[in-house]
């Protein structure tokens, strides 16, 4: 595929020594205690996928993470080198929250958070090709001058992932990035992440509901209800007891329906050759 | 101001240019217009209309404080009060939780109650109605000079913060995670905000001064894609609007704010009809 190129171009290899480790970690908000005791280590060039019912404070760890919450607890992250420091985190929400109706083209938003430079004035030609660079390593780079408020949905988010791109994170944070997308549009999106995991040097955490794609994608599944219920490599996870036995039905319902669609996932893994 | 009335001489010889107020409310619409342009732009981009409204009628409880403690120029009082109510408001958005416009809506019903009690106290509100409907033909040299100031003001505002108020407009979780602390902008955006409106009330008006705001700004987004064509429609149609409104006031010796807010009205329509025929 042409887009690959262009993330080689910018690729750091993944050394899998830098690590985001969570200790002791809970959020309260109000009197309600909605996570506590969050115990985990994130290693770089790993896919760490974040399940769990609904309710069960997905959204709200990674809102902590971020530092829109307070939370209690250690946060920290160490580099290649060991020593601490801040991560640059890149984060793609679940659904950007807009009026459509704004004037705002992709180009103006990508460059608004680039640059300095007042949007409204216009762009440099550097910036604009910088830009559709970026798109690009999404296959997004025809939707340089689209409206915001007129992209599809996968569309949007595919955007928004090349925007966390930018500047290599070293925490990629993706809060239900596809849900209401089609399941073509999943897959495209699902590869791209799985790439960037083998070619940026960054650790990943992905929110999903789709258990059967994330075994598929992911390196590490994290069960979360209100604490860490269990944690493991996608195969671990799903024969370990006390999993199957609480979410057994919809993991086997949803294996099931991908075993339905052999073709799809076929033509998803196609992307990589 | 000689530079200017003598420019005016040399290349608008027309009877309306002999008098000096039509020369100073020319210039102040050639001032005004450019710093509601881009205000109005983002005042309508982060759904704040209701907003700048509010702070438009709390002016009238700003005079009053004003008037209370014994000043003649109530401006400077006005300000102060309106940047403490656009704090307040902010704050008690972020604090509470609640709906935003239950809140202002709530402020300002309250705000326009206690500046008509204090200033109709024996019966002498005649003689504030000019801040009501406003008086641009009034305005003096040294009043244009603190308009030339505010909008340099904006202009160094708008290239520092316009990507950081931008980005916490369109979604604050995403200008978070790009590292804008969205609390702090938001806040500063509604000083700006309340400092502008304040400022220009007195020749614009409480009752239209938002729709000034508003209307060029509704009028660009029917037309533009992005945010570049977004400003530059919203400066044209608020100075065409600002010059033809003065111009038509003279003529029908109509209030000068009125008209021009007409005028940006009917290129909101205009725009409203282009977009449907277009989409």
């Amino acid at each position: 595929m042409y887009y690959t190129g262009i993330i080689q171009k910018t690729q750091r290899e993944s050394c899998g020594l830098c690590c985001t480790k969570l200790k002791n970690f809970g959020v309260t908000i109000g009197k309600t205690e909605i996570l506590h005791d969050i115990d985990l280590h994130i290693h770089c060039g790993e896919l760490t996928a974040l399940v769990g019912p609904n309710g069960a404070g997905k959204t709200t760890l990674l809102r902590a993470i971020l530092g829109e919450i307070s939370h209690t607890g250690e946060l920290s992250f160490l580099d290649a080198k060991d020593c601490q420091r801040n991560p640059v985190v890149g984060y793609v929400p679940q659904r950007l929250d807009f009026d459509p109706g704004t004037p705002i083209s992709v180009l103006d938003l990508f460059s608004a958070c680039l640059s300095s430079w007042p949007v409204c004035l216009g762009h440099s030609r550097r910036l604009r090709e910088r830009v559709s660079a970026s798109l690009a390593s999404v296959q997004a780079d025809h939707l340089l001058d689209r409206r915001l408020g007129d992209l599809s949905g996968g569309e949007l988010q595919r955007v928004l992932l090349s925007m966390a791109l930018v500047p290599n994170p070293d925490l990629l944070l993706l809060d239900e990035p596809v849900s209401g997308i089609d399941i073509q549009g999943k897959e495209i999106f699902y590869e791209l992440v799985s790439n960037l995991r083998q070619q940026y040097d960054l650790s990943i955490i992905l929110v999903s509901h789709d258990w059967s794609l994330m075994s598929c994608y992911a390196d590490r599944i994290v069960l979360l209800d209100r604490t860490v219920q269990c944690c493991g490599t996608p195969q671990e996870v799903f024969s370990n007891e006390k999993v199957l036995r609480v979410y057994g039905p919809a993991i086997r319902e949803e294996i099931d329906q991908i075993r339905s669609r052999p073709q799809i996932i076929h033509s998803g893994g196609g992307v990589h050759a | 101001m000689e530079i200017w009335y003598t420019l005016i001489n040399q290349f608008l010889p027309f009877s309306w240019t002999h008098y000096t107020f039509m020369k100073n409310a020319l210039l102040a619409v050639l001032l005004v217009g450019p710093i509601f342009a881009v205000m109005g732009t983002m005042v309508v981009n982060n759904k704040m209309a209701f907003f700048s409204d509010t702070i438009g009628h709390s002016a009238l409880t700003g005079i009053a404080i004003g008037v209370l403690l014994g000043f003649q120029d109530p401006l400077w009082i006005m300000v102060i009060f309106s940047v403490l109510l656009a704090v307040a408001i902010s704050m008690l958005k972020s604090l509470t939780g609640a709906s935003t416009d239950t809140i202002i809506g709530a402020v300002s019903a309250t705000m326009v109650a206690l500046g008509i009690v204090i200033l109709s106290r024996g019966g002498g509100f005649n003689k504030f109605s000019r801040f009501l409907i406003g008086d641009l033909l009034s305005i003096t040299p040294n009043e244009l000079l603190l308009l030339a100031f505010t909008l340099a003001g904006v202009i160094l505002l708008w290239g520092v913060m316009f990507n950081k108020f931008l980005l916490a407009g369109i979604n604050s979780s995403l200008a978070l995670s790009r590292g804008i602390p969205v609390r702090l902008v938001d806040t500063l955006f509604c000083i700006t905000t309340a400092v502008i409106v304040t400022i220009s009330i007195q020749w614009v008006g409480i009752l239209i001064i938002n729709s000034l705001l508003i209307l060029p700004a509704a009028a660009a987004r029917n037309i533009s894609s992005n945010m570049r064509q977004y400003h530059v429609f919203s400066l044209l149609i608020t100075l065409t609007s600002g010059v033809t409104g003065l111009l038509m006031s003279y003529y029908w010796s109509t209030a000068t704010g009125a008209t021009i807010v007409l005028f940006a009205a009917l290129f909101y329509l205009g725009t409203l009809l282009a977009k449907f025929r277009f989409a």
